[in-house]
């Protein structure tokens, strides 16, 4: 019970560690960084401990010391108990959503089993959509609680952008869980321990689509128009500021991390490495003995799990530093008119394929 | 459903767009009536910017008014006041010798190619392709670094003056230029490859903001925007000034006259400009860079310091202004944004009676009410980026 209780909890603190602690600030580092490697400048590099600049690495802490001490403005005539609630709202679901995502796979260590994910829910992708979509509540109480125009606009694109691409999204993923016949996602990463039974090779459409709608979902270039900078200044948050304004940044950071993990776990082999199965490296870690060679594997996961969700996170910051935004009409359009269709067919297909094999 | 549109109290949103939001660059203020996100009404005001240029002018000597000339359209100072010191030349009845005009010619492709970079990568800018927006800056960095080698500025060049120039092109020009347009070439294609074919940029600029040929005209467009619309009006060609009729360039020229034209004709200019100042470059002739007449064009620094004519002229024009006949004069230049054309009254004075500015983009900006209404409030954003309104040129 103890050791269930602890284990519980060593989870949660390193996801919570991980993310937070890691992912939340050198994200706004990583997109610094690789912009200005993208756009051959040199990125940040001012603030120093003593002249040791670490490469631009003390600029989260910095940012975080500068937006701590700012004013905390709530503007006249805003409704201030939703204005303030907001934040909180849109944060909450990228943080709570990992707690389903297993960052490894199940362990037997010194008699005691591991199951390396906080929650093992029989409804995971469930339980990730519900509160993926809570995060809309967000993004709409803060456009129409901040009593101004801009952000009311932007509140508005983000209700209707953010409920048309969770119908393509939710689509598009049934095809995965056909071919897996699950919905926990501890058992669709362990069944994808083969290299070619990866969810981007069995569901190729289903991975583009599914990654389109969440980056759609999540808001950002080229589907960032509920902030569109410079049609509606920046949209629902233009009211915010001080730690409520870095709020809606560290959830938006957060989704990024949380759709490579959601991308990771159900298209690209979960925790797997390819071509070498788990029993190849535990007789290649057979010197360490049996329980110190599981905890090794277990290592080796982890490490291949993250490894992949930051390849994740370079392929979308990639996206979001490439291309331009697209207009309000357009995305409707892609996302009922294309995406929809598109996910539907792909539904069709893999049903087929599935019934007849 | 009906009765609910019926009953249900609905009413336009009226926003100010301006004068600091992050579209409105050069400080202009939009009113837009807005219907959901479609535009319903929309009216420019400017002025934000007016500090008074033409009436500046009429206190200062006629030599006096080029610093101020460098702060109408700042993207492309060099061809203002190439504008305006051939309008005072006009006015005079004097020639510049052939090596200055090949300068100018140069110096007012430099700052073309300046100009439509900074336009075309604040409009990858705006429509959030960040990447786009650098990589031209560095072009137009390069093409700056040229401009600071002969003039020593890089924004406020000052460097025509009347009848002549500052100073002559610094050794090694030739070669600089070369290799600065190797590498805008480069970046040239990297943009082109970026956003020309890119299909949430075409869908943002096609035909978006379409003006034709005749209303086009009747607005009174001038420049890339009135070519795109299919119009071949290219002052350079039409009345050619300087030795524009030596060069061998073409005007490119749309055909919709949408927003993804303008853009892809500024595209296309750039390379223009590149093969004229190559052609400048390569026929330059050597010789004098002013005409010697010393009441036009002070002599060099070693005959004032030394001969005493020269000190006398020297001493009367730069206290008391050359002496202009009067009179007076229209002359048109290309601008980067269309036809730039300076109106110059003289009474004989010292300083001029005079001075009005033809601004490109003033049309431009009175157009937009005409291109984007019916439009969505995100149409806005690349149409205004190819109007390119300069604050300092529309309000002066």
């Amino acid at each position: 019970m103890i050791a269930e209780l602890i284990e519980a909890v060593a989870k949660i603190l390193f996801i919570f560690g991980v993310n937070m602690g890691f992912f939340a600030p050198i994200l706004g580092w990583v997109e610094r960084k690789q912009s200005a490697v993208m756009q051959d400048r040199v990125g940040a590099n001012r603030a120093d401990i003593l002249g040791f600049t670490l490469i631009g690495l003390l600029h989260p802490l910095t940012d975080t010391i500068k937006i701590l001490t700012k004013e905390d403005f709530i503007p006249a005539g805003a409704n201030k108990l939703f204005h303030t609630l907001a934040p909180f709202i849109s944060l909450t679901p990228a943080l709570i959503t990992f707690a389903v995502i297993p960052f490894g796979g199940q362990y037997e260590i010194f008699g005691h089993r591991i199951n390396l994910v906080i929650a093992d829910l029989d409804v995971g992708i469930l339980f990730i959509f519900a509160f993926a979509s809570l995060a809309t509540y967000g993004t709409v109480l803060a456009g129409w609680s901040s009593n101004n125009n801009w952000s009311f606009l932007g509140g508005l694109r983000a209700a209707a952008q953010m409920l048309s691409y969770e119908v393509a999204m939710g689509l598009s993923i049934i095809g995965i869980i056909m071919v897996y016949g699950s919905l926990r996602l501890t058992e669709i990463g362990a069944m994808q321990e083969n290299f070619l039974r990866w969810g981007i090779f069995l569901q190729p459409v289903g991975f583009i689509l599914f990654l389109t709608c969440a980056i759609a979902e999540n808001k950002r270039v080229p589907f960032d128009i509920p902030e569109a900078e410079t049609e509606i200044v920046a949209g629902y948050f233009t009211e915010y500021s001080s730690m409520k304004f870095i709020m809606f940044w560290m959830a938006e950071f957060l989704e990024v991390v949380t759709i490579s993990g959601i991308v990771t776990t159900l298209f690209l082999g979960a925790w797997h490495l390819p071509f070498v199965s788990s029993e190849k490296l535990l007789s290649l870690f057979g010197f360490a003995g049996p329980n110190l060679s599981i905890v090794l594997l277990m290592l080796t996961n982890i490490v291949t799990f993250f490894a992949k969700i930051i390849f994740m996170i370079w392929l979308q910051m990639t996206i979001r530093w490439t291309l331009p935004r697209f207009r309000y009409d357009q995305i409707m359009k892609l996302g009922w008119k294309i995406l929809l269709p598109i996910s539907l067919i792909n539904i069709f297909i893999t049903g087929l394929v599935v019934l007849l094999k | 459903m009906t009765d609910l549109a019926k009953n249900l109290h609905t009413e336009h949103m009226v926003i100010n767009m301006g004068p600091s939001h992050p579209v409105t660059h050069g400080t202009v203020k939009f009113l837009v009536t807005l219907d959901g996100e479609t535009i319903v009404d929309f009216y420019v005001e400017i002025g934000y910017l007016h500090r008074g240029f033409e009436k500046m002018c009429e206190n200062s000597t006629w030599e006096q008014v080029f610093p101020y000339t460098d702060r109408l359209n700042y993207l492309s100072p060099i061809i203002n006041n190439v504008g305006y010191a051939l309008a005072v030349e006009k006015l005079i009845g004097i020639d510049t010798p052939e090596r200055c005009k090949y300068i100018r010619v140069i110096t007012s492709e430099l700052s073309r190619m300046a100009d439509h970079y900074t336009n075309i990568a604040a409009s990858a800018l705006e429509l959030g392709a960040l990447t786009a927006f650098l990589y031209f800056v560095e072009a137009r960095e390069l093409v700056w670094d040229l401009l600071e080698s002969f003039c020593g500025a890089r924004l406020t060049s000052n460097y025509i003056r009347i009848g002549g120039l500052k100073n002559d092109l610094p050794d090694g020009f030739k070669e600089d230029t070369k290799e600065v347009f190797k590498r805008c070439r480069e970046l040239w294609v990297d943009v082109d490859k970026l956003l020309t074919k890119n299909r949430i940029f075409l869908d943002r600029m096609r035909d978006i903001g379409i003006m034709p040929p005749d209303e086009a005209i009747a607005w009174g467009f001038t420049g890339p925007c009135l070519r795109a619309s299919g119009v071949p009006y290219d002052v350079r060609k039409a009345q050619p000034y300087l030795v524009y009729d030596k060069m061998n360039f073409e005007i490119p020229i749309g055909e919709t006259g949408d927003n993804f034209d303008r853009y892809l004709v500024r595209m296309e200019e750039l390379n223009q400009s590149m093969r004229i100042v190559e052609q400048a470059l390569e026929e330059l002739p050597s010789g004098p860079i002013n005409v010697d007449i010393p009441e036009y064009r002070w002599q060099s620094k070693d005959d004032i310091y030394t001969k005493i004519e020269s000190l006398i002229f020297h001493f009367k024009t730069v206290t008391g202004g050359i002496r202009v006949p009067p009179g007076e004069v229209y002359f048109p230049v290309e601008g980067a944004n269309g036809e730039l054309g300076f109106y110059l009254v003289s009474d004989g004075n010292g300083k001029p009676y005079k001075c009005r500015v033809r601004p490109p983009c003033f049309p431009l900006t009175a157009a937009m009410p005409r291109m984007v209404k019916g439009a969505l409030i995100a149409d806005i954003v690349p149409t205004f980026d190819m109007v390119h309104m300069i604050g300092g040129e529309c309000d002066r």
